[in-house]
């Protein structure tokens, strides 16, 4: 048996203050009602920034906790950063649009903040079963905020879709974790990893074990053929909700995903890295060409978030250090320019309500020529235009992928690239040449600006000092492949 | 010996013929009966097996809750169960395909079977000596699987915050019991002493 001891807790401390945090809000707000809605989202967006703050104050290098559970290193702390701050700048933007739609109730960040806890303890997840239950923490909450508008019947039909596929998929994850369990005899990451450290031959039950870790994963960043609910939950699910939907979660998703084949199996990268490859090749083609036909911005989001978790997966499928990095990179960008274009589209207001049709920005070069011109560059920085951050991002997968020898890959990547720039450059000409819709109500709400700024700056002039975030992807990337 | 063997065969026997009533009685309160009737053998076979605490649990979570709820549901739902079995004879032909091919895919798993002797032993870890099995079982919740435990209390209170902001709803016009305002009323504000002369009323 082993002894814990307060050793233990010093690694856990950021997810510790979380917990609490949540949970002191909540009688808060139970004992004082929906009134306090806005009281309790700002002490919640505190929360996270003290979380991020404590998260730096961690002792560096590579840390156990609770008998190998968990496990905090430069990867689990870079990626859990960037979820803090995607987390942090939802419960923002989504202050204005929660009043407005009727949907202001305290549960509302405190949901956010146990999805937070949830995704962070995905990222340091260092066991089969750690790895579980954080991803249920998450995944839970994230099912009660698709259905948090309740009057409505297309937030209730997004949720309990998103809940009935979820639950499939963390029945197909847990398949592959039974049967690798079964295989290797042990559900610690190192442990197994250990298996294979002399090249032993690897038995194939624990193979198809790994494919259905993969699925189940894949299920959770939305990789095709596991897509299918993305598109009708985006579009259903309440816009603030979405946006939350598109940034945070993908990124614990893809961080668990990396150290999830990383840490354990990495030995066995031949084995696995033809199922990303695969995955990976199908998202980038369907993110690309089903999006062209999409006439609601939401839905058009959902795909593009497709193709992108289809570039991320180069990354991976890369297996190097370098191909951790970019997904990385790529992970922080992501976040930038989709935080970003949500803040436009949580904008989207007109007399009557929230719009979001892609003709409803027609003519906005003319009436909010700032929101448009930030708008463009969040559009030319996800199709990969250079200078922006976007191509950045992808010419960072792409490099490694390169580099480990995926020239098809490669390839693909590229061209989907560019047949996928054809509908976000659509958008900057319905913003700039198409005739005037309705204009939308003035004036943008004050936190939605700053965040549109702030991201819009980021995208536009990450070229100029890219230096501290590829440091820091690098030591979280060296952390993971070389322990 | 002979005696647990007799107490295994008996337990296990009623436990499949009540499994097999559940699915046949006609009446669904019935097959809720004896649903719990085949989890009280249940019980009695971890028993013999030695998982007292198993038993114990089996009974509380399984009788005590879930299958009261279930009671409850069958009888406030009012399901026309006869209407749902109409079309038994139709899908019959497909259900019994799909049962042998499972039956037939067993068989070949359990042919296939190679039970190594050191797992049998393995999976027979008895608690140590002088310690009872809920004893056994705290010793490692609380200690070597405490992230785990205190996660998965995470999840159920996610779980029950969801259940009520998707389901509570503030009704209007409920009068409800306040007992600060019981309290706080006073003798001066409920009764008032009227003089009554005799023969005039109030």
């Amino acid at each position: 048996m082993t002894s814990l001891g307060a050793a233990d807790l010093v690694p856990v401390i950021p997810e510790l203050f979380l917990a609490t945090a949540g949970m002191a809000l909540l009688m808060l707000g139970v004992f004082r009602g929906d009134g306090s809605t806005r009281f309790v989202s700002t002490l919640s967006v505190l929360s996270l920034a003290i979380a991020f703050l404590l998260l730096g104050l961690l002792p560096e290098g590579r840390t156990e906790a609770f008998a190998g559970m968990f496990v905090t290193d430069a990867f689990a702390v870079f990626v859990k950063s960037l979820v803090l701050l995607g987390s942090a700048l939802t419960i923002v933007m989504s202050s204005a649009y929660i009043r407005s739609e009727r949907m202001e109730r305290f549960e509302f960040p405190v949901l956010v903040l146990f999805a937070t806890l949830g995704m962070m303890m995905m990222v340091s997840a260092n066991d089969l079963m750690s790895l579980y239950l954080g991803l249920e923490l998450q995944s839970l909450a994230l099912y009660v905020l698709a259905a948090f508008k309740r009057e409505s019947t297309r937030a209730t039909e997004a949720g309990l879709k998103y809940f009935v596929l979820g639950a499939l998929s963390s029945g197909m994850l847990l398949y592959g974790c039974s049967l690798i369990y079964g295989f290797a005899g042990t559900t610690s990451f190192p442990l197994i990893a250990g298996l294979f450290a002399g090249g032993v031959e690897v038995s194939i039950g624990l193979i198809v074990g790994i494919v259905f870790l993969t699925a189940g994963l894949a299920f959770k960043v939305s990789a095709v053929p596991f897509h299918m609910w993305t598109p009708d939950v985006y579009e259903g699910a309440p816009t603030a909700v979405t946006a939350f939907f598109a940034v945070a979660p993908k990124i614990a998703a893809l961080g668990l995903f990396v150290r999830a084949m990383i840490a354990p199996f990495g030995e066995l990268a031949d084995e696995w890295r033809q199922i990303i490859v695969l995955l990976s090749v199908a998202s980038i083609a369907l993110g690309a060409v089903a999006a062209i036909g999409q006439s609601n911005i939401k839905r058009l989001m959902a795909y593009s978030s497709i193709g992108h978790v289809g570039y991320a997966l180069i990354g991976l499928a890369a297996g190097t250090q370098q191909g951790v990095r970019g997904v990385l990179i790529y992970l922080a960008i992501y976040l930038a320019m989709n935080v970003g274009a949500f803040a436009v589209i949580l904008s989207m207001r007109v007399k009557n309500g929230m719009v979001e049709r892609i003709e409803d920005l027609g003519g906005l070069a003319q009436s909010r020529p700032m929101m448009a011109a930030a708008m463009a560059i969040f559009m030319f920085s996800l199709a990969g235009i250079p200078p922006l951050a976007g191509f950045f991002a992808k010419f960072y997968v792409l490099a490694a992928a390169i580099d480990a020898g995926l020239y098809a890959l490669a390839v693909i990547g590229v061209i989907g690239s560019v047949v996928g720039a054809y509908y976000y450059l659509r958008i900057i000409k319905i913003m700039y040449i198409d005739p005037q819709a309705e204009p939308l109500e003035k004036p943008m709400h004050r936190e939605l600006g700053v965040v549109l700024t702030v991201s819009a700056l980021f995208t536009l002039l990450f070229f100029a000092y890219p230096a501290p975030l590829l440091a820091g992807a690098e030591a979280a990337a060296a952390s993971l492949l070389s322990p | 010996m002979i005696l647990q063997a007799l107490a295994f065969y008996l337990f296990a026997g009623i436990t499949v013929a009540s499994a097999f009533m559940v699915i046949a009685a006609r009446n669904p309160v019935h097959s809720v009966l004896f649903l719990i009737l085949a989890f009280f053998n249940s019980a009695g076979l971890f028993v013999l097996q030695g998982a007292e605490f198993l038993a114990m649990i089996l009974i509380i979570v399984y009788v005590g809750a879930v299958a009261v709820l279930f009671l409850f549901v069958v009888m406030m739902l009012d399901i026309n169960f006869t209407e749902l079995r109409e079309g038994f004879l139709q899908y019959m032909p497909v259900g019994a395909l799909i049962g042998i091919i499972l039956l037939i895919e067993l068989a070949l798993v359990l042919i296939g079977w190679q039970l190594s002797p050191e797992a049998l032993a393995q999976g027979q870890a008895p608690p140590p000596e002088g310690m009872t099995n809920t004893h056994a079982l705290g010793g490692v919740l609380y200690t070597r699987y405490i992230y785990l435990f205190q996660g998965a209390g995470l999840v159920l209170l996610v779980a029950m915050i969801g259940a009520i902001v998707l389901t509570l709803r503030a009704r209007e016009g409920v009068r409800r019991q306040s007992a600060a305002a019981q309290f706080a009323r006073r003798r001066e504000d409920a009764v008032a002493i009227k003089k009554v002369e005799p023969r005039q009323g109030v």
